[in-house]
């Protein structure tokens, strides 16, 4: 009789529990036996795929949320409203996720506090540390409403309701700040990243791209909720996101053309190295193939064509920051890091999380409730109050 | 005046006495590494018969101290930086910026620390000279002040043009470092990165991150006033339309 309580044995959940249990004793390992038991790091290579994927990538894959909470909130483009919450909501478990697998990676992860006393201006980790925190609130506020709504609390409901431009401006400075800052991180190793992702402006580029792959995510993410939620796509919002993809991507595209040709760099293809392999991949996957995709407008408006240009972008950004992170920096290292299992599991389990807290969310909270719709009828007589010039 | 330590490396003779007297100093196991471990700080290498010591190079603008987030890693006065273990949340940072690849991490132990060589800052307070230059029977490393090592290393160039690279390793690296080399063969022959700036380091990220101030205040003006004028632009479309759909503005 119980056993219709109990969740239903779908495929996806099977392989969710499984990598969750290896990554549960993954995590385990780490905690009692140290990072040298529990990862592939070496002196010569101090830093993995923790710090690769499961922070660089992740923060990045978050930026939906502040580039589409400007597009509604600053920009006043306000039929994008009801895709703001879904891309709120992964940006903040995305950024959750993020803050988990620094305590994994951290040494002492019990001392991540310490740059909020012990401070360090001239750090670029610690405006890192610092952009973590701050923008994680931030998000954590966005988000609330929908929290107070479910249990309707008027009052902070209201609070925050009112605070929402300032929050956003915030939200967006913290985010421009920090994404960038994670390509400043490497701009401390002139001698040591390979000259393809080496670049005085690498944090404009960590901007840019991130735009451009946040643009991505939404339509990505999109896709995946209309299947697994079986909800309506909305398909000219998303078709409206990709042609704004297409901008961000050609620009970025030209100005890193631009900025290896003028370093000389581009002499390096003729060179046949891992580097330029991957570094051939990353910019033909990532910016070339989807901008030529995007060129036909049967694609741009297509549901199929527009998913997989934003896989393809993804997949492209992806590999852009495995490089910069990791094999950008292999050779000057003198050793090849290739990541343990106990690693790839623990990361496996962080995105299995974000799936599995994204469709909680989406049962118990108003995730996809079009709250624009009384909200809007509620803001309309309102607005038509408001002494209005005539111009 | 702060002190460094000249590294000759056509006087080393590869006997060891450094590396045992600095693990004996810092309570380290005698042990068979052949690279810097966190239980060396201080190594012999062999290059074609040539032997160079390597331990850190105790730089003038350190890249580690600029980059630990919680300012664990500090560069003295008196020449050598330190490492103050109570502060490090183990983000590694120092690791990957180090141009010469120096700090070690205790990747075995469950709480571990970050490892260096501190140019036995303790033992200076005390007025004594690091452990190794002071073990060297051959004198191929020697302490004092900066000023007068190069001053020496400049004479030695002078009087064996013949027998030295003409360069001072350390002299301008990075914006110069508190241990100086001498070699008869180039340097990059020696494991030495031969591509480093001649910059200290933390310039690099700080013409970034001193623009923080200036993205945040044209950052904030610019996201206001787009979101007033956008605001704006709305509300009068809106009121243009209300007008429009009265019969009053149809009228009139
Ligand atoms: S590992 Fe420790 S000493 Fe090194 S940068 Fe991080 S906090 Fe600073």
């Amino acid at each position: 009789m119980n056993w219709t309580r109990l969740p239903k044995l779908t495929f996806w959940r099977v392989v969710l529990a499984v990598i969750l249990a290896t990554g549960f004793y993954s995590a385990l390992l780490r905690f009692t036996q140290g990072l040298g038991a529990a990862t592939a790091l070496t002196d010569r290579f101090p830093w993995g795929l923790w710090i690769g994927f499961d922070v660089l990538c992740g923060v990045g894959l978050a930026a939906g949320g502040f580039t589409l909470a400007a597009i509604v909130y600053i920009f006043h483009l306000e039929r994008f409203q009801p895709i703001v919450r879904p891309t709120i909501l992964t940006a903040f478990l995305g950024y959750a996720l993020v803050a988990v697998a620094l305590l994994f990676d951290l040494g002492r992860p019990y001392r991540i506090w310490h740059p909020m006393v012990m401070w360090n201006p001239r750090s670029v980790m610690f405006e890192v540390a610092w952009c973590v925190m701050l923008y994680l609130t931030v998000l954590a506020l966005e988000f609330s409403p929908v929290v107070f709504e479910r249990f309707r609390w008027q009052r902070p409901l209201r609070i925050v309701k009112a605070l929402t431009v300032p929050l956003v401006i915030a939200g967006v400075l913290l985010s421009t700040l920090h994404q960038s800052s994670l390509g400043s991180l490497y701009l401390i190793v002139p001698s040591k990243l390979h000259p393809y992702w080496y670049s005085p402006l690498l944090p404009v580029f960590c901007f840019v791209s991130a735009i451009g792959v946040g643009l991505a995510m939404v339509i990505f993410e999109s896709n995946l909720s209309a299947r697994a939620f079986g909800r309506e796509i909305e398909m000219p919002l998303l078709v409206d996101l990709g042609k704004g993809m297409v901008v961000v991507l050609a620009f970025y595209g030209l100005m890193r053309f631009q900025d290896l040709a003028s370093h000389g760099t581009l002499r390096y293809l003729r060179e046949p190295s891992t580097e330029t392999v991957l570094f051939a991949l990353e910019t033909l996957l990532g910016v070339v193939i989807p901008l030529a995709f995007l060129a036909f407008r049967r694609v741009r408006e297509s549901r199929e064509g527009l998913f997989a240009a934003a896989v393809l972008v993804i997949t492209g950004f992806l590999l852009n920051r495995l490089n910069v992170s990791i094999t950008g920096l292999e050779a000057s290292s003198g050793t090849h890091y290739f990541p343990k299992w106990t690693e790839v599991s623990v990361t496996l389990s962080l995105v299995g999380l974000g799936f599995l807290f994204f469709a909680l969310a989406v049962r118990y909270f108003g995730v996809f409730e079009s709250h624009s719709a009384g909200a809007e009828a509620r803001r309309q007589p309102e607005r038509a109050n408001t002494p209005v010039p005539v111009v | 005046m702060s002190k460094a330590i000249l590294v000759d490396t056509t006087r080393c003779i590869g006997c060891g006495a450094c590396v045992s007297a600095c693990k004996e100093a810092n309570g380290l196991p005698q042990n068979e590494d052949t690279t810097l471990t966190a239980e060396t700080l201080n190594i012999v290498e062999s290059h074609s018969g040539v032997f160079v010591r390597k331990f850190c190079m105790h730089c003038q603008d350190p890249t580690c101290v600029s980059v630990c987030p919680v300012g664990a890693l500090r560069k003295t006065a008196a020449g050598p930086v330190i490492y103050e273990e109570s502060r490090c949340m183990g983000c590694r940072y120092c690791m990957i910026a180090c141009p010469f690849g120096i700090p070690r991490y205790e990747w075995k132990l469950v709480l571990p620390k970050v490892k260096k060589c501190t140019m036995c800052a303790p033992r200076q307070a005390k007025g004594l000279q690091p452990a190794c230059t002071e073990a060297c029977p051959v004198q191929a490393s020697i302490f004092g002040e900066r000023n007068e090592l190069l001053r020496e290393a400049e004479n030695r160039l002078r009087q064996n043009p013949a027998g030295y690279v003409q360069h001072i390793y350390g002299k301008d690296e990075v914006g110069g470092t508190s241990v100086l080399y001498l070699s008869a063969v180039p340097f990059e022959a020696l494991g030495f990165p031969a591509n480093v700036p001649h910059d200290p380091l933390p310039m690099y990220t700080y013409r970034v991150l001193s623009e923080i101030p200036n993205v945040v205040a044209v950052g904030t003006v610019l996201l206001g006033g787009i979101w007033w004028i956008t605001k704006r632009r709305a509300e009068v479309a809106y009121a243009e339309g209300e007008e429009k759909g009265t019969p009053k503005a149809s009228d009139g």
